[in-house]
């Protein structure tokens, strides 16, 4: 289903959470909503979900305006970060759950209920623990537990808060991945919120980088990677890097020099410079970017080396391959392939 | 016997406590043991079953059964309005609920009597008799209960996660059935133990009830009020009697709330 | 227009709670009975109290047997209340500081007069110390009266506070671990030092929240008091026993304005109570059951 949010705002006492976030999420889409914490995005997940209702604004359920509907009228399935499994409930009572609170006309009859929730727990791989209660199982399988829950109602849309945020760094990997294939299969329209990039990059069909209440960008992994649209989405996917430069005649400068990058369409004046720490070529003679080594570590196959640039202690950072003989000089130019300026 | 540990007083503590505890509770209550052993099997079971101490026991644990009931549908909706609820004069409320652990129950038996009196400010406006009923022993038992219900099922309702509510909503239960199927199922632990407690506390409780009671052998006399007159008429033997047979019970009752505790513990993952 | 009320009603009501109209029904169905069973109740203490007038009230509190009645009453609780403090706070230490066999079931035992009847409490007295005991006679021979004299009054009002100090201080100790007391005896202080300087410190509001429980019961013990004080007017009559007098003599107001003393200690354990609460809340094991 194709859920499109229309100029939502939402205030909590007066406190603004959204600010007019318009977003059109596909059919059939896994979107991830990324932002550090604060940014409104679980917001927006729970306005989806009407969890809460926006101070302004609408959600639309394909055609049909969602603002009216309750949650319980929206069919949603949504995936609470701590589970929030029943825990008086079997885990095939927590499945079903969802079909039995039916009203007696929509309900199917218990045997179609159960067949339906053994199915789902065979889909998250869990046959066999039907039986068990909620404090009986690991939190990975916790996890699946209520995605199963809420896969048993054939919800419209599928939410889910911080999934893997509870879980340790090995389970998590798994899940994600497991989490893919699932949508994959499903194809269910899907929404995550995630604070981490990692996770957001690898999963999502599309992104929704949001700050502050405000949607920053919505675009392809590739695209919010490659080419993002404010300095604040810049900073917050991905390594980078950030200078004060100034643009002069085509050019880029840095305290008084060119630094031989050439910018023809960047309006003159003042500027910052954003670029990937990896994104930069090392240069011997022309103009460059030249610092002092502050300091030099290695993470992974790559040797991160911080630069101090100019006097006044601004500091940027530069990747170099491990071996390369420049990670032992005590200087180093270089001059980003790939950047930006704002 | 202990782990070793740098910090000194063991002996000295624990020496205290098991000598002081000896002297204070467990010399008193094998006294009593014995003196309920000395009867033998058959003079036990013919002081048990005198008719009269089968009435007053029967008085006191029907009394303190209706009492334990309504305790547990009004302390759980207090429970739950002192938890969920905002509403001005909350706080004093909810230290009011603690008013039958403070006021001595001699002065709860006679204020009660005062109010459910047939000329009393509430007494006057039933067509029937509260107080020197056993209606009135239930009343006294409500009031020396209600707190036990209360502070049993606050602690566990505070800790019913909001996403749990939340996750019954979002998959189509209203709010009634998200109450009765998720919340309340979730606080039945908590709700028996609260009703073993108030139980457990209507059958011993003396002061609060003799006054509101009418004492009448066979309809408002309960168990403890015969054992006090058995004192009163030096016939130790058949209070011993009775009172073997009430601790019996408070103790078996004691056991049923470990019991739902671990069950719930082992169950659930959380105790009470 | 109706799916403008209806717009409105969801915007006031949240999916995890009830509709206003069933939260005042429900606020309102409490606040009845609890006016009715907890309110009213101690309300009409003062009424009553007052019934027959001021100078009434303070003719019934300096009476000879009442002011007797109130210097037992305090005697008890001067005596009862810091043995059972000492105790507390010793079967507190062992229990929380160190770990040994039967710990658990000690703690069982601890709240096991909890569990028994007041006039049980009392009797278990009067069957040790009473006629045909070994105890009684043999005491009697050096001049010793337990029973129906303060002695017996104290051990009963013993009994039934014992566990309100340590049940109080078991899991705040717990709690709190031995890594303080580690520290201090690391950094040379004695065992005395350590106690009084850094446990003391750490348990004081929880102490004074026992300490202020276990003095309102003391007080106002009835049943286990009544077995084995003999009611001996002027002598061995507590303030609960006093009420019990005056009640059956069909002296009410005297009775309520013997009682309205101890419902206003009622009333300042309550205010105490809820102040520590709310001020030391952290500071204090969450225990709400006595």
């Amino acid at each position: 289903m194709q859920v499109r949010i229309a100029n939502v705002r939402k205030e909590f006492d007066r406190f603004p959470a959204l600010h007019d976030v318009s977003l059109d999420i596909h059919s059939g889409e896994l979107i991830a909503l990324l932002g550090p914490s604060g940014s409104g995005k679980t917001t927006l997940l729970r306005l989806i979900a009407g969890l809460e209702t926006p101070t302004d604004g609408k959600v639309f359920f394909g055609d049909i305006d969602a603002s009216e509907k309750t949650v319980q009228e929206r069919n949603i399935g949504f995936v609470f970060q701590h589970y929030a499994l029943f825990r008086h409930m079997t885990i095939l009572e927590n499945v079903s759950f969802g079909l039995s609170v039916r009203p007696r006309a929509t309900r199917p009859p218990a045997g179609e209920i159960r067949r339906r929730a053994m199915e789902l727990l065979d889909l998250v791989q869990l046959s066999g623990l039907e039986k068990r209660y909620p404090n009986q199982l690991s939190g990975g399988q916790r996890q699946r537990v209520a995605l199963a829950r809420a896969l048993a109602i054939e919800p419209g849309v599928l939410l889910l808060d911080e999934p893997f945020g509870a879980l340790d760094a090995q389970v998590r990997r798994e899940l994600r991945k497991w989490l893919r294939e699932m949508h994959d299969r499903t194809g269910h329209t899907t929404v995550f919120v995630t604070h981490d990039q990692e996770e957001a990059l690898e999963l999502a069909d599309r992104l929704c980088v949001m700050s502050q209440g405000k949607i920053e960008q919505v675009g392809s992994p590739d695209t919010v990677y490659d080419s993002p649209i404010s300095p604040f989405v810049f900073g917050f996917i991905g390594e980078s890097s950030e200078l004060p430069v100034t643009v002069e005649n085509g050019e880029l400068w840095s305290g008084g020099r060119a630094i031989g990058v050439p910018a023809p369409d960047s309006k003159t004046g003042e500027a910052r410079l954003f670029f990937r720490p990896h994104d930069v070529e090392l240069v011997e003679h022309d103009a460059s970017l030249a610092g002092v080594v502050t300091s030099s570590r290695r993470v992974g196959g790559t040797r991160r080396v911080e630069l101090e640039i100019g006097g006044e202690g601004h500091k940027v950072e530069v990747d170099l391959p491990f071996d390369h003989p420049a990670g032992e000089k005590t200087r180093l130019s270089f001059r980003p392939k790939r950047w930006r300026l704002f | 016997m202990k782990q070793p540990s740098v910090i000194p007083g063991f002996g000295l503590t624990l020496g205290f406590t098991l000598a002081y505890f000896s002297l204070i509770v467990f010399i008193p209550m094998i006294a009593l043991g014995i003196r309920s052993a000395g009867l033998g099997f058959d003079g036990f079971w013919k002081a048990a079953t005198d008719p009269r101490v089968l009435g007053a026991l029967r008085v006191s644990f029907v009394t303190a059964l209706i009492a334990a009931g309504v305790n547990v549908i009004f302390g759980t909706l207090i429970a739950w309005v002192l938890v969920r609820y905002r509403f001005p004069g909350r706080r004093i409320f909810d230290a009011v609920v603690d008013l039958p652990f403070a006021l001595p129950t001699a002065v709860a038996g006679i204020a009660l009597t005062a109010i459910y009196a047939p000329n009393g400010i509430v007494g006057q406006w039933f067509p029937f008799r509260i107080a020197y009923t056993p209606i009135g022993i239930v009343i006294a038992m409500i009031f020396i209960g209600l707190p036990f219900v209360v502070r049993t099922i606050q602690p566990i309702l505070e800790e019913v996660s909001r996403e749990v509510e939340e996750a019954s909503a979002t998959l189509g239960a209203s709010r009634f059935q998200t109450i009765t199927r998720v919340i309340l199922p979730s606080l039945t632990p908590a709700i028996l133990t609260g009703f073993a407690l108030a139980f457990a506390r209507g059958v011993g409780e003396y002061g609060s009830v003799i006054f509101i009671a009418g004492n009448i052998p066979f309809v408002s006399e309960i168990a403890p009020l015969l054992i006090y007159i058995r004192l009163q008429e030096f016939n130790y033997v058949g209070a011993t009697v009775i009172a073997a047979v009430m601790l019996i019970i408070s103790f078996a009752m004691l056991f049923f709330i470990n019991l739902i505790q671990a069950w719930s513990r082992k169950r659930f993952g959380y105790g009470n | 227009m109706a799916t403008k009320i209806r717009h409105l009603h969801r915007h006031h009501t949240s999916p995890v709670s009830e509709s206003r109209t069933v939260q005042v029904i429900a606020i309102f169905l409490c606040l009845l009975f609890m006016a009715l069973f907890l309110i009213l109740p101690l309300w009409s203490v003062f009424i009553e109290a007052f019934a027959k007038g001021v100078g009434a009230y303070f003719s019934a509190l300096v009476n000879k047997d009442a002011q007797s009645a109130i210097r037992l009453t305090l005697l008890v609780a001067a005596v009862a209340v810091p043995l059972n403090v000492v105790f507390g706070v010793c079967a507190s230490w062992a229990i929380a500081k160190f770990e040994f066999k039967g710990k658990a079931f000690l703690i069982t035992l601890i709240d096991l007069p909890f569990s028994v009847s007041p006039v049980i409490s009392g009797m278990v007295y009067v069957l040790l110390f009473g006629a045909g005991s070994f105890l009684g006679p043999w005491l009697k021979s050096y001049g010793i009266e337990v029973l129906f004299a303060l002695p017996g009054i104290i051990l009963a009002t013993i009994f039934v506070t014992f566990p309100f100090v340590a049940r109080e201080l078991i899991p705040l100790m717990q709690d709190q671990g031995t890594g303080d007391e580690e520290a201090a005896l690391s950094l040379g202080a004695n065992g005395w030092q350590t106690f009084w300087r850094v446990t003391v410190p750490n348990i004081r509001w929880g102490l004074l929240y026992g300490v202020l429980l276990c003095n309102a019961r003391a007080m106002g013990e009835f049943g286990a008091v009544a077995v084995v004080s003999g009611k001996i007017r002027g002598k061995t009559t507590t303030i609960p026993l006093q009420v019990e007098i005056l009640y059956n003599e069909y002296n009410g107001a005297a009775a309520f304005a013997l009682a309205s003393l101890l419902a206003m200690l009622a009333l300042l354990t309550l205010v105490l109570k809820s102040f520590l609460e709310w001020r030391f809340g952290d500071e204090l094991a969450a225990t709400g059951r006595h």
